[in-house]
């Protein structure tokens, strides 16, 4: 049953701590990321002035995603944006723009 | 020729659009070969379509971008144009990266009509265009039946709207410019919705800033319809008291009813007629013409509802609609930076439908919008919007969000580098 796959994939990816990513659909993390294109440039690489994503390291990138969530880093905006993502939809992210190429 | 339904099929096989040889480069014109989409207007919305279709079809799939315009003139930044710190020129993108870089096919004209049964877009200057997805983003156009006295001769060339940028920036500042010290420059805003939330009061910032270096005694009367000021309140409020006192008056339940531009007064519901030695009048807003005399235009004849995982008009099938022409999701604004967002969603569903999957069920994107208080100082609000699959429209994230506590100089740096990063998201 779909559903069965659906509770067996997401109790894995659980267990898999930093693998969730893995069962988002893709072009569903790619939309997503899209959305970040306004500041941090088109497939990551942004223009002057504001931080480009292509190629980051994964787990600073998530770290510095989840301390603005949270407010342990301080920011003008992102604390403020970063709360609109779930921590599995910013580690999605996270993984998605490591993977482009700088 | 191929025919769609067998395209659609092969594709579906392949697996992509790249496979299927198809494509001969970034730079390949279309070839005739792929399913066709046909996007009207070259604005944030339009543009970022253009852009993402291709790129996301692996440029097997034919765009074709109706503007008439040589270039794309931004309002976004564009009152600083009239505050005097920047120019045109800074303001000012051409589509040609559109074109060379993505393949875009740009056809430098309006559409008249669409025939929607025979899925054809016409053009002004004659021909029309197949479709197979048609992506409309027009726009606004002004509701000037609700101003009659701007129907007088010459009315419109003398009270400026200046909110399409392009000639009427560049006409509002020599205004301003020519205006004595002492002077008053009025502006008007209608009830939301319309374009660009904050626009009005950083305006206003804008023009008190230029005042207040060149023309000290002058002043700027902000005559509001709405209730109160619409976005960033506290933060408005707090630079014209802090920075332009003396100079802006706001008046809020303000609603002009007319203009009679030959003695530059403006008339109202329930007020006292004001006159001003520079009006500037914005009119009521709906969307663009062609959406709406396509029949579109289905929330009181004035917005166009659509889906908002596909962008598809709700009235008319195969035809999107996005940026500012669209009912609005709550709480989501009329901007370039959503108008931008609702192109690489629009984008994502227009190549998933072409290629036989199904659209993305949760679209989630953000907006940020930045309004200069003075030359160098910004605020910002941002948003986080969430499809909700029960009401089956966006909604703002809860708890997401939020406005500057402060104007500052940081953020005028970042809005600049929102602006740089955006047009270049949009147009290269």
């Amino acid at each position: 049953m779909k559903w069965n796959h659906l509770v067996l994939a997401s109790t894995l990816a659980a267990l898999a701590g930093g693998a969730q990513a893995q069962t988002m659909d893709p072009l569903q993390v790619r939309s997503m990321a899209a959305s970040c294109a306004n500041c941090h440039g088109t497939m990551g690489i942004a223009e002057a002035g504001h931080e480009s994503l292509a190629g980051v390291n994964r787990d600073e990138l998530l770290k510095k995603m989840l301390d603005f969530k949270t407010g342990k880093k301080p920011a003008t905006l992102m604390h403020q944006l970063s709360k609109g993502y779930s921590d599995e939809q910013l580690a999605a992210l996270a993984t998605y723009f490591s993977a482009l190429k700088k | 020729m191929m025919k769609r339904r067998q395209f659609v099929q092969s594709v579906a096989t392949a697996g992509s659009l790249g496979t299927l040889g198809l494509v001969t480069g970034c730079a390949s014109t279309p070839s005739g070969n792929g399913p066709k989409v046909v996007v009207v207007g070259g604005g944030y919305g339009g543009a970022t379509t253009a852009k993402y279709v291709r790129m996301w079809s692996d440029y097997g799939i034919d765009v074709t971008l109706v503007e008439p315009s040589s270039s794309l003139i931004s309002c976004p930044i564009s009152n600083l144009v009239l505050g005097g710190s920047k120019t045109m020129a800074d303001i000012t993108m051409p589509y040609d990266n559109l074109v060379k870089r993505h393949g875009v096919r740009w056809v430098q004209d309006m559409v008249t009509r669409i025939d929607t049964d025979k899925r054809v877009v016409l053009l002004a200057k004659g021909g029309e265009l197949p479709y197979d997805r048609l992506i409309l983003s027009p726009g606004v156009d002004f509701m000037w039946d609700t101003l009659p006295g701007m129907a007088a001769e010459g009315a419109k060339d003398k009270v400026l709207h200046s909110w399409k940028a392009g000639a009427q920036t560049v006409a509002l500042r020599k205004q301003l410019e020519a205006m004595p010290d002492g002077g008053v420059y009025a502006l008007a805003i209608p009830l939301a919705p319309y374009r660009c939330p904050p626009g009005p009061y950083e305006r206003a910032c804008q023009v008190a800033s230029y005042f207040s270096k060149v023309k000290p005694r002058s002043k700027v009367l902000i005559l509001d319809a709405n209730d109160d000021v619409t976005s960033k309140g506290p933060l408005f409020k707090k630079a014209w008291k802090d920075r332009y006192d003396g100079i802006v008056e706001y008046r809020p339940k303000h609603k002009t009813v007319d203009v009679d531009a030959a003695t530059n007064t403006l008339k109202f519901e329930f007020h006292n007629d004001v006159k001003a030695n520079v009006l500037n009048v914005i009119p009521d807003m709906r969307a663009g013409e062609i959406a709406v005399k396509t029949g579109l235009a289905t929330a009181n004849k004035r917005w166009c509802e659509v889906d908002f995982l596909t962008f598809e008009s709700i009235a008319v099938k195969n035809v999107h609609v996005l940026g500012d022409s669209i009912q609005i999701a709550p709480a989501m604004p009329k901007s370039g930076h959503m108008a931008n967002q609702h192109g690489k969603t629009c984008a994502a569903a227009v190549v998933a439908l072409l290629t036989g999957r199904q659209p993305n069920a949760m679209p989630i994107y953000n907006n940020t919008c930045y309004s200069f208080v003075s030359a160098e100082d910004a605020v910002h609000v941002a948003s986080v919007h969430r499809y909700d699959a029960d009401k089956k429209t966006m909604l703002p994230v809860a708890g997401a969000g939020g406005v500057s506590s402060a104007a500052n100089e940081l953020e005028g740096r970042y809005a600049l580098a929102w602006a740089r990063n955006i047009w270049a998201d949009t147009l290269a």
